[in-house]
């Protein structure tokens, strides 16, 4: 019998152990005196769970653990010249002796002792199934008679059914939990495992960053210096915010203050839009339109600027982040208090100087948050650099050339087929776990900020 | 300007006022030019987004359409020689069948499939008699035409020696010639095909035999890097469909579940306000970290298999679920406390309250945030690209478990191509299609939203 359909005869015992809740409440409210505790559906409800859950869990720890447990047996059992086989040879034999169990076979002939391991896995597996399904049919039945049993007015079922209700809500919850403590536990154990390559003090303030590939030899390890990355990210964080900052700020204004609502109501969902592009099209704008445009506009003027470059990379990501900008701008301009402004402009200050010496002053440390989040964002973004800056992990500072990141040299790193014993790809996560830092400090003191900024005016 | 204001005689009224009506020149430019730099800050704002979506437009579109040659095809049994179909004896085992079956395969690839598509070419140029040239002439045809003519004997056997009218692709290169994205007066050297190619190819446009059809391969072909002019999209495209999938079966479910916890039942205490951070703080981390622990986790802890969209789905569900709950929580503040203090007050318990009111009410919020989230989750690329979902894989998936990539990761894919000419304008192609995607499921979010809000 297929997992799927055990799944669902499953449900389909279900149901039916709800019906049958359902009609012995009824006939038990039928018969007593006693008013019954819950309504008749909460029984039903209870029963077809008491059915189903105990048979789910041992259907899920089954299929869990028997095919290691048939392996081992099958293995234990071969003959003891073959038990020296190791890897790929044991994988390739187990294999065979699977084919043959499934009744699919093999297209050569095979040996007489993986015939009978065959034969062995065979009768194993059925019993297993079986074995299985008697199991869960007798927790299935168990579970609906005892808990039919248990119906009377007295059994508060409904508390029962709510108390598994908000078990599963508190298990949902803690998953983001776990997310967390999954990331940071991979991140630190890998990044250590790293260090027991590299000294920790050579990554940090290393100023060369050249991997060379894991298959040149083991004496000869490459330097894994962190500071062009990290340099290179900088470069092309603070030209996405020159770009990002300035327009992003002066829109909000516009919006809050000058904007007819007409202009508003098209112009805003429209800069929104920006924020929903994934980022890989963001990419390969830069890569077409943006890279070769700079490139030229550098040949008119005279200057060397490349179309893979900071400075590509850097524009494109800020017209990216330039909604994520002007949004949480246009939040903290309009919770500043009418008062203020009107106190402004009563005393006979434009709506320009009212803008730049009241607005915008007491609207500083909300601003600075979403700079602060704003620059998060730049910092950990990836695709775009990927395809615009030109990946060259050098110090240099000039933005007309290329350079490279702290994510592009993640992707560079762990792309391509993942084998997690050398430094060369192990280094991803000491680059991740640096990122990771960085981003959440600035989140933390962003988000710090522009809590406290809302309690001042609340 | 100040200085003047203090020396100037206080008495004389003109001078104030030519001082005063100075000074408000002066402020009502700085006023007009704050209010210039505003508008055009939104402008820019808008204007690049014109850009960017002219510029892929532009590039994109024509890549819908494609050569293609539309002509008679001769299924020539002196060229095809097989044996019959084999058919299951008695007592064999299906493993056996299926080796005599592969072999049969074999023997029908081995057929000089080229000469066909020779002989077919040949029919409409009969000019052409040089062997050389003749051979020469297969370079009109993408090279994975004779797999598809071999693929159609392999479910027919019954088309050899039967004349068929079909639609072969063109090569690429000459795709990107007659569409003229490559400079037609390049010298022969920077040509990617031969002279006479490339006059054939221009006679057969004109004759009509190659025409611009509808391309129908980028949607139902997987990628492919052995015959260009027939990669397509489909692979991708059942990938993020997969993961689209599970994306809505895990996160949406769990956040939603999480935020009604969050919001309803959680004790304001430690815990919980861990869970809060928590949350606020994983809305906010690089999405190439999460790709990082999928490496490390679900890839090298649990072994689960490279590039499979199951990981992928994983991955990005994790990603999507603080939005989700975030989404959720708002929703749920919004509803009004009268609303739980009605039915708290004729009885209901809380779970009660919860699943009879208040969630019927939150449920067209929660289903905008929900959609955002997946549609933000199947335009994510970085994660993808760190759990091996860079592979080259030249199969649609059959299922969840099966390597396959994702729409952004084949747009990662496409636009490194060397054949750029080509593979710019399919990019662009494929990025519309993407986009696509993402808007609709946008439009769908904001008409629910339109639909069913309701203010308080």
């Amino acid at each position: 019998m297929n997992n799927w359909v055990l799944i669902c005869v499953l449900l389909m015992l279900m149901a039916l152990a709800y019906q049958f809740g359902l009609a012995r409440s009824r006939s038990v409210a039928g018969q007593g005196a006693a008013r019954m505790h819950s309504r008749p559906g909460y029984y039903g409800l209870l029963v077809a769970l008491w059915c189903g859950l105990p048979a789910l869990a041992v259907f899920l720890l089954w299929t869990l653990f028997e095919p290691g447990i048939i392996r081992s047996v099958v293995l234990n059992q071969l003959p003891p010249d073959l038990a020296g086989l190791q890897g790929n040879e044991l994988e390739v034999l187990l294999r065979r002796i699977e084919q043959i169990a499934s009744g699919f076979g093999v297209s050569d002939q095979p040996a007489a002792f993986e015939l009978a391991a065959a034969e062995r896995m065979r009768s194993l597996q059925n019993t297993g199934r079986l074995a299985m399904i008697a199991s869960m049919a007798v927790l299935c039945v168990a579970g609906l008679v005892w808990t039919l049993r248990r119906i009377d007015p007295q059994l508060r079922a409904r508390n029962q059914v709510e108390s598994v209700f908000q078990a599963l809500l508190v298990i949902s919850s803690t998953i983001a939990i776990l997310t967390t403590i999954g990331i940071v536990l991979s991140m630190v154990g890998e990044a250590l495992h790293f260090f027991r390559f590299v000294n920790p003090a050579e990554f940090f303030f290393g100023t060369v960053w050249n991997p060379r590939f894991s298959t040149t030899g083991a004496a000869d390890q490459g330097q894994f210096g962190l500071l062009p990355l990290l340099w290179g990210t900088l470069m092309v964080s603070i030209i996405a915010l020159l770009v990002a900052v300035p327009a992003g700020l002066m829109t909000a204004v516009y919006m809050a203050e000058y904007a007819p609502a007409w202009l508003r109501a098209v112009a805003k969902p429209v800069i929104e839009v920006l924020a929903g592009v994934p980022t890989i099209v963001y990419g390969f704008f830069a890569l077409i339109t943006v890279g070769p445009f700079f490139s030229v506009l550098g040949q008119t003027v005279g200057i060397d600027i490349r179309a893979t470059s900071a400075l590509t990379a850097g524009v494109v990501m800020g017209i990216m982040i330039i909604p994520f900008v002007s949004s949480l701008s246009d939040d903290i301009i309009t919770q500043v208090p009418r008062a203020m402004r009107d106190g402004s402009l009563g005393l006979g200050a434009t709506k320009s100087e009212t803008v730049r010496k009241v607005v915008l002053p007491a609207a500083l440390p909300g601003i600075v948050g979403a700079f602060l989040l704003a620059a998060s964002r730049a910092i950990g973004e990836t695709m775009i650099v990927v395809l615009a800056a030109g990946n060259s992990p050098i110090l240099h500072a000039n933005p007309f050339e290329a350079v490279s990141t702290v994510t592009v040299t993640i992707v560079n790193q762990l792309t391509g087929d993942t084998d997690f014993a050398s430094p060369q790809s192990l280094v991803a996560f000491a680059l991740g776990l640096t990122l990771f830092v960085i981003t959440l400090s600035l989140n933390i003191v962003a988000l710090y900020i522009v809590r406290k900024y809302r309690e001042q005016y609340e | 300007m100040h200085n003047d204001d203090a020396s100037a005689p206080r008495t004389d009224p003109s001078t104030q006022r030519r001082l005063v009506e100075r000074s408000l020149a002066r402020r009502h430019g700085a006023e007009k030019r704050f209010r210039a730099a505003g508008l055009a800050a939104v402008f820019f704002g808008l204007g690049m987004v014109a850009l960017l979506f002219a510029s892929i437009l532009a590039k994109g579109v024509p890549a819908f359409w494609q050569a293609t040659v539309v002509t008679e095809v001769y299924f020539d049994p002196e060229i095809i020689k097989v044996d019959p179909r084999p058919v299951a004896q008695p007592g064999e085992t299906p493993a056996q069948l299926h080796e005599r079956e592969m072999a049969w395969q074999t023997q029908l690839t081995m057929a000089n499939w080229n000469r066909i598509i020779e002989n077919t070419l040949a029919a409409h140029l009969p000019e052409v008699t040089d062997a050389r040239a003749r051979a020469r002439l297969r370079q009109l045809v993408t090279s994975g035409e004779r797999f598809v003519l071999r693929d159609r004997v392999i479910a027919d056997p019954a088309l050899i020696g039967q004349r068929l009218t079909l639609k072969l692709l063109a090569d690429a290169n000459v795709d990107v010639w007659l569409k003229g994205n490559i400079d037609r007066s390049l010298p022969d050297s920077q040509q990617q095909l031969a002279p006479d190619v490339r006059a054939w190819a221009d006679q057969l446009h004109e004759r009509g035999v190659i025409q611009m059809k509808f391309n129908t391969t980028l949607f139902g072909n997987p990628d492919s890097r052995s015959s260009l002019a027939s990669a397509g999209l489909a692979g991708a495209f059942v990938g993020s469909l997969f993961m689209m999938a599970i994306v809505i079966l895990l996160a949406v479910p769990v956040g939603v579940a999480s935020a009604v916890y969050l919001e309803e039942f959680a004790p304001r205490n430690r815990f919980t306000d861990l869970i809060e951070v928590n949350i606020n703080n994983l809305a906010a981390v690089p999405s190439i970290i999460f790709g990082l622990l999928g490496a490390a986790v679900f890839i090298n802890w649990f072994h689960m298999p490279l590039s499979a969209p199951i990981v992928g789905g994983l991955v990005l569900s994790l990603m999507t679920l603080p939005t989700v709950i975030i989404a959720t929580r708002s929703t749920l503040q919004a509803i009004p406390p009268s609303i739980r203090q009605a039915a708290l007050g004729i009885g209901a318990s809380k779970v009660q309250m919860i699943l009879h009111h208040v969630l019927p009410l939150a449920l067209p919020g929660i289903l905008t945030g929900a959609i955002i989230g997946v549609a933000q989750a199947i335009g994510e690329t970085a994660p993808l690209l760190l759990i091996g979902m860079s592979a080259f894989v030249a199969a649609v998936p059959a299922t969840p478990f099966d390597q396959s990539t994702a729409l952004p990761v084949q747009i990662y894919l496409w636009q490194g191509n060397e054949l750029r000419n080509f593979f710019e304008a399919r990019t662009s192609a494929a990025i519309i299609v993407l986009l696509g995607l993402m808007l609709s499921l946008n439009a769908l979010a904001i008409w629910l939203r339109k639909r069913f809000e309701k203010r308080w």
